[in-house]
């Protein structure tokens, strides 16, 4: 057993535990994006940033993948954090300014500007959907490729997967919800598991097969050249 | 056949963790890139998933998924190259070869890369073709560069490197002497040999320059296949003991001049060779078993 303190209060956790967990004990809020509960933590989006130690030599982590240890003082919501977490959050949007998911952490945390130039990528790389697939399917269908700029998402060499068995498990933990999305590629579907969905784009031409299950889709509304 | 190969590359590695890149590396340095058959034999190999093995291919920059062309023309693109002009450079082999960075010629010969630095900023521009630097390129020069890329070694005979000398080398069986002054390869008299070719018997020419992998032969072999070496005086078979340090392949032996014995691959493609010298100081060359 380890004791912590977080935000002032002491907290005896199990060995293993990650900050994050050990707050949501104590019910401080931090808000998560790349991180999910019977998915391993990522620490990608970096949303879940606390400060640990003393200041000056204070840093911030990614509490979703940080292990508590003894004694470690933790912050979850001090004035350094909260700007940190608001960049954070200023970024996505600008990456993906269409998800909901990333608007609504924006409008909770009063990010009211945007001031980076819009994407309107259809992925965040948070790796939900790689870990979902994985971890939880055992399908191992879709991952990573390339590095840096070039890094995308999706099956080995774009063809449609053997191994995929049209779950739809990718899509329901997407928090962009577009990379599954084709539009008018279904070829190019991953899974096509929305399908089952609710259909809200059937108008759309060349597109009664694939859909996404947002209502309406908007990353369909956003014209991509 | 590929899946045979892998099979036994991953053999190799099978009691390393995280073999995943040495198994990938030494299977594209046997096909040149990483096909689609490869990776997926790779991944039922070494029990992964396919996804897995395909990100760490697409992760590294040394690892091609598509065939790479004869000669690898690579053109730094880094901050001192770049203030020296290396743009206009890039535009100009751009507009020669008809690719973009990345990209292979249609015809296979040129595989143009571009790279962040190579280490020799002061002599920017710089282009390297197939690991040999070109220094203060301007678009001039470029022509120039590929020309003499396209007529191999850049241009440059193997013969002018100093580190590769000529040797003599004599039939182990016959103790003849294999020796060919009337063709010579580099400039120096070939090794003259035999190989079955399409049922019969096929001359082929080897260069004497220790270091030198030129050679000549009567029919196209063709590249990976086995070519055994038979000595043109005794017609026996140059049976060399061991397999090849680098591929595994047969070795063919031949006798050097009072000086000791030349193994080398007989797998057309494959420059392993190994060298058993008696005397270490012949020719100032280090003593036993140089491979590589
Ligand atoms: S939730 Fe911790 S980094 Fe994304
Ligand atoms: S910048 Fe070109 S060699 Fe360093």
């Amino acid at each position: 057993m380890i004791t912590l303190k977080i935000n002032g209060l002491n907290v005896t956790v199990e060995e293993g535990t990650t900050v994050l967990e050990a707050a949501k004990f104590l019910g401080f809020p931090i808000p998560t994006l790349c991180h999910m509960e019977g998915l391993s933590p990522y620490g990608a989006c970096r949303l879940c940033v606390v400060e640990i130690g003393e200041s000056p030599k204070s840093r911030l982590v990614s509490s979703c993948t940080y292990p508590a240890e003894a004694g470690l003082i933790v912050r979850t919501s001090s004035a350094r954090v909260v700007k940190a977490r608001k960049m954070v959050i200023e970024l996505l949007l600008g990456t993906c300014p269409q998800s909901k998911v990333i608007q609504d952490l924006a409008s909770e945390h009063g990010v009211r500007q945007q001031r980076f130039r819009q994407e309107h990528e259809d992925c965040i790389l948070c790796g939900l959907c790689v870990r979902m697939c994985s971890e939880q399917m055992m399908a191992h269908a879709i991952g990573f490729r390339g590095r840096g700029e070039h890094r995308s998402l999706g099956t080995p060499f774009d063809v449609k997967s053997e191994v995929c068995r049209l779950c739809g498990g990718c899509i329901y933990v997407c928090p962009a919800c577009q990379l599954r999305c084709t539009y008018n590629q279904p070829e190019k579907a991953i899974c096509g598991g929305c399908g089952n969905l609710e259909p809200p784009c059937v108008e759309k031409p060349q597109f009664d097969d694939m859909m996404c299950y947002m209502t309406p889709c908007v990353a369909c509304e956003i014209k991509k050249d | 056949m590929i899946a045979e190969e892998v099979s036994r590359v991953v053999e190799k590695h099978a009691d390393r963790r995280g073999a995943l890149i040495s198994v990938l590396e030494e299977v594209q340095q046997k096909y040149g890139y990483l096909s689609p058959e490869a990776l997926q034999a790779v991944a039922e190999k070494s029990r992964r998933s396919l996804v897995d093995v395909y990100s760490v291919a697409t992760f590294y920059r040394a690892f091609t998924l598509t065939p790479r062309g004869k000669h690898h023309l690579c053109a730094c693109v880094g901050t001192a190259c770049h203030v020296r002009g290396a743009p206009n450079v890039v535009q100009e082999l751009k507009t020669q070869l008809q690719v973009e960075p990345g990209e292979t010629t249609p015809d296979r010969e040129f595989t143009f890369e571009t790279v962040n630095c190579l280490g020799a900023c002061a002599l920017g521009p710089m282009v390297t073709v197939d690991g040999r630097y070109n220094s203060n390129v301007s678009t001039a020069k470029v022509r120039r560069i590929l020309d003499k890329a396209r007529m191999g070694t850049q241009g440059e005979e193997p013969a002018s490197d100093e580190r590769n000398f000529p040797i003599t080398v004599s039939c182990p069986k016959c103790h003849q002497s294999l020796m060919d002054a009337s063709t010579p390869i580099d400039g120096h008299p070939s090794i003259h040999l035999e190989t079955p070719m399409n049922g019969s018997r096929g001359w082929v020419r080897l260069s004497s320059l220790y270091g030198s992998h030129n050679c000549k032969s009567q029919a196209e072999i063709p590249l990976d296949s086995i070519a055994p070496l038979h000595c043109t005086h005794c017609s026996e078979e140059l049976h060399g003991a061991g397999l090849c340090p680098e591929c595994g392949s047969p070795m063919a032996v031949m006798l050097i001049e009072d000086a000791g014995i030349l193994q080398l691959c007989t797998r057309r493609g494959c420059n392993g060779h190994a060298l058993d010298l008696n005397e270490p100081e012949i020719a100032g060359r280090p003593s036993t078993r140089t491979a590589g």
